[in-house]
């Protein structure tokens, strides 16, 4: 029988105490439980930086590959055997910063799989440098100076990527992220979950009080669901002027920052995914996947005649 | 003197003047009729307009290299026989110079050049009325309208008149020329073999039958024989090798590779991807062996700078792969783009931080390619590495016939593998379990109780980061335990070879594409009296140490040839054992050696006491 444990293993975490990633791979473990997925069947992709420890503590195949490598190697492993579950995950700094590339040109592909961005303004484990999620003007406690160049906009760049599901969630907020990530792992395309996320040590401005709101003048949750406002960015046909229109409308809202901060689902459509679309080149691959394929017997006569 | 079936032709144009097609049309119809064949082309880092050439050398038995001399010059423009001297920054002077003595030059009559404008009194000039024959050749299809449209096809005239002149049997050619243009395009296949027809017949008439002295005849077939260019022996040895995955991101000169793989992949289902970048084509690539695919990428040296950090993590992670294609082209940066160097063996050893073990090999030839690539899966899933093989520019587009690749004896070694049932009911597989080997069976992600861990930190065996001290010093010597391995299993015949008589007293030791010319080289010296060996290397690593410290130490002058400055061979041979080599032959001007050039600088060695010699027909 699956349980919470069956998706824990015993290597000694040793995240700060009170660090936005507990939250995260406690929602990743409860998430994999409800959908009943079993531990082998699972592949967890991570980059470099504390985010990237998250296989360790999870039982599944796990990946703890480069510092902005997440998605590549999580693309070559997921091509190879589509009947893997794949979650990849990674701090901003991994995935914006020295993983941009990768990160655009991935939502491109549109491959079946959930990215899960640990966001939360710094690095933390090389202590404390400013992420390309930091606001300019913000000083966290272990900078020298405040940044003085803008932030990227993480749901801005996915849904100009091409990312086919895109939400926002909050690592403090279990029953919501847990929410958003079975919406991401059950969504056919590629998903991206911007988490945003506290660091106790570093990142002093962005704190659990902030993000509670705490200090507005009428104290109130900065963090509000997108679904509850009314908003919905799921794109029913996407065949039609209706995908320009929920694109443009979750990019106005993906700008919004400040005193209120939404989360949720900002954008999910349907189309064809890059395994699809092997899939019609490659008409074999819909019965078998690849890493399935005979290798034994191929039969080269046929290239080496054309030369003849 | 009439020479028969020794021949070396060039034909010289703009890029994009179709000198490829004609080049390789005149080399098939050579196969055809028995003859065989060396082609390899030149050209510009530029779409259309720079000078761009194409040498074909055609010969009685099958040549391994070419030849700086061109008994027939086909120039489809003024600056293939006088070069651009005239511009304010020049980059070369033209072919004119290189035509041999009673050798000859087609061009276009409509230039007016005098005789006296070659400088040359020891060569024929055959003129030709390209655009009038042209015309002549169109007007049969009612086209000659269209001329602007079929311009290209002087091409061709240029082509049939080489055909003539050479008195070659012309059905040869009208065969190969129609198989370019099949289905849709077969009326273009008669127009170009109506245009090659005009050449052909007005050098006859025009020229005579003794204008030109070396004539190419047909000979009795040696067997099915197949044109075939380095990357294309890459590419068919990867599909046979049973290779599901390739990643790109597109590099003169490896792109030719991934295209061709892509073009037929729905035959043999396998994904080919144009990555965004050359970091992430090699980490796809290693993300999809460990996954249980066979997977490879293709680059050359700026692509496998980005390479570097990948290619650690697979080492550190004994990822059953990637194999890695390196064609090595002139660097450093951008260097010269499209042309050739043997200058990455020391960045292929040692690219990467960190000390793991790779395994490096350097084919000599495309057979050598065929071979050597397919074995590189078996090496890779075997010893759980990456793979590097080391070729370059010249070998990867330069046509040889050979006899077609038999597959009978290449078997598929995916190394060990754990099986479902020895994993059923298993609560404690290890991935990285400590072996005496240094290998750990492997499980496939998605095989139950497989489950592992892998990182590009240092782990213990299930696969977790560690620190420890001990833990670090065992992985340490499993992981290059396995190069160890290498080398006692991979057989001494696999790693390099000892060509001609071990008593020669000159040694020349070279390593990858040169291998041709040095060959060639060789039987010319041999004419001249001066018997010489060749000792190739063609693993970089495992290093075949004993075997070359056995041939190297009762050699006598040794003589070092590489396509690059610095002559890296001969140091890593230093280095390996204690042995350091006489001279050097080295050539760093972009182009690969010729069988003349191996001859000169060896004579410069021996006859004028040169120690070190720099070669260049440039």
């Amino acid at each position: 029988m699956l349980e919470l444990k069956t998706y824990r293993t015993q290597v000694h975490n040793d995240w700060c105490p009170g660090c936005g990633d507990f939250g995260i791979v406690n929602a990743i473990q409860m998430t994999l439980l409800e959908m009943q997925l079993e531990p082998h069947r699972i592949a967890i992709f991570s980059g470099i930086g504390c985010s990237g420890k998250t296989p360790h503590f999870v039982n599944a195949y796990g990946f703890h590959t480069l510092h902005g490598r997440v998605l590549p190697i999580a693309t070559g492993a997921r091509l190879a055997n589509p009947g893997l579950t794949v979650v990849a995950v990674g701090g901003d700094g991994d995935g914006l910063g020295i993983g941009a590339g990768h990160f655009v040109n991935t939502g491109r592909r549109n491959l079946d799989f959930t990215y899960v961005l640990y966001d939360n303004g710094v690095y933390g484990l090389t202590k404390g440098q400013a992420s390309p999620t930091l606001p300019k003007g913000v000083k966290t406690k272990s900078m020298p100076a405040p940044a003085i160049i803008e932030r990227v906009n993480p749901i801005a760049m996915a849904v100009a990527s091409g990312y086919t599901f895109v939400a926002r969630s909050y690592a403090l907020d279990v029953r919501h992220l847990k929410q958003t990530l079975r919406a991401a792992i059950e969504h056919r395309g590629s998903a991206f979950v911007d988490v945003l996320q506290t660091c106790p040590t570093y990142n002093d401005i962005n704190t659990k009080e902030w993000y509670g709101g705490e200090d507005l003048p009428v104290k109130a949750p900065r963090l509000y669901k997108l679904e509850d406002s009314g908003y919905n960015g799921s794109v029913v046909d996407p065949s039609t002027d209706e995908v320009n229109a929920k694109k443009g409308n979750a990019l106005v809202k993906s700008f919004e920052w400040g005193d209120k901060i939404p989360i949720g689902v900002f954008l999910k459509m349907e189309v064809p995914t890059f395994e699809d679309q092997l899939a019609l080149r490659m008409p074999a691959l819909k019965d078998k996947p690849f890493v399935e394929q005979d290798i034994y017997n191929r039969d080269i006569t046929p290239l080496l005649d054309e030369l003849t | 003197m009439t020479v028969t079936n020794s021949f070396t032709w060039m034909i010289g144009g703009p890029q994009g003047s179709g000198i490829n097609s004609v080049a390789e049309n005149f080399a098939k119809s050579c196969i055809r009729g028995g003859l065989h064949i060396f082609a390899n082309i030149e050209y510009h880092s530029n779409i259309k307009g720079e000078h761009s050439y194409y040498r074909l050398r055609v010969e009685s038995k099958p040549p391994r290299s070419h030849v700086d001399w061109v008994d027939l010059l086909v120039a489809l423009d003024r600056e293939t026989i006088f070069g651009d001297m005239n511009k304010v920054h020049p980059t070369h002077r033209g072919h004119r110079h290189e035509v041999s003595p009673g050798g000859g030059i087609i061009y276009d009559r409509s230039l007016n050049l005098t005789p006296e404008s070659f400088g040359r009194d020891d060569i024929k000039l055959f003129p030709i009325p390209y655009m009038d024959l042209l015309v002549d050749a169109l007007k049969e299809f009612g086209k000659d309208k269209e001329l602007s449209k079929y311009q290209v096809m002087v091409n061709t005239i240029a082509l049939g008149a080489s055909l003539g002149l050479a008195d070659y049997d012309f059905d040869l050619a009208t065969e190969a020329i129609r198989e370019g243009f099949t289905g849709r395009k077969a009326a273009l296949g008669d127009l170009n073999v109506s245009a090659a027809r005009h050449g052909y017949d007005y050098a006859k008439k025009s020229f005579g039958e003794d204008a030109f002295p070396i004539k190419l005849r047909k000979q009795p077939l040696t067997g099915k024989r197949m044109m075939i260019r380095g990357v294309q022996a890459v590419a068919i040895a990867k599909l046979k090798a049973g290779c599901g995955f390739q990643t790109y991101y597109p590099i003169t000169p490896a792109t030719d590779e991934s295209e061709y793989l892509e073009s037929h992949q729905k035959d043999y289902n396998m994904i080919v991807v144009q990555a965004e970048d050359e970091i992430s084509a090699i980490n796809m690539a290693t993300g999809a062996a460990h996954a249980g695919l066979r997977s490879s990428t293709s680059t050359s040296g700026p692509g496998f700078s980005l390479m570097a950090e990948g290619l650690g993590w697979a080492g550190i992670t004994e990822a059953p792969g990637p194999v890695i294609i390196l064609y090595q082209r002139a660097g450093p940066a951008t260097g010269l783009p499209t042309r050739t160097e043997q200058a990455d063996l020391r960045f292929a050893l040692h690219a990467a931080h960190g000390e793991f073990p790779r395994i490096i090999i350097a084919p000599g030839d495309v057979v050598e390619n065929y071979y050597d690539t397919f074995d590189a899966f078996n090496y890779a899933e075997h010893y759980q590495v990456p793979v590097i093989l080391l070729t370059d520019k010249f070998l990867a587009s330069t046509y040889q016939d050979v006899p077609l690749f038999n597959g009978d004896n290449l078997k598929v070694d995916r190394g060990d593998i754990v099986s479902d049932s020895d994993l059923a009911g298993a609560t404690d597989y290890r991935r990285y379990r400590w072996t005496e080997l240094g290998i750990s069976p492997r499980a496939i992600p998605g095989q139950k109780g497989g489950i592992f861990w892998t990182t590009g930190d240092e782990h213990d065996e299930y696969g977790h980061i560690t620190e420890a001290a001990d833990i670090r010093i065992k992985m340490m010597r499993k992981r290059m335990r396995k190069i160890e391995l290498a080398g006692q299993v991979i057989p001494d015949s696999k790693k390099a070879t000892l060509h001609g008589p071990s008593s020669s007293r000159i040694t020349l030791v070279g390593w990858g594409s040169s291998k041709g010319a040095i060959l060639d080289g060789m039987e010319e010296l041999k004419s001249d009296g001066i018997e010489t060996n060749f000792l190739q290397v063609r693993f970089v690593n495992p290093f075949p140490t004993d075997y070359v410290q056995q041939v190297l130490g009762s050699a006598r002058r040794k003589i070092a040839i590489e396509n690059n400055y610095s002559a890296q061979m001969a140091g890593l041979i230093r280095e390996k054992t204690g042995i350091g080599m006489d001279n050097t032959i080295v050539k760093f001007d972009g182009r690969p050696f010729s069988q003349n050039e191996i001859y000169e600088g060896v004579k410069d060695i021996i006859k004028n006491g040169m120690k070190e010699v720099t070669v260049s027909h440039a």
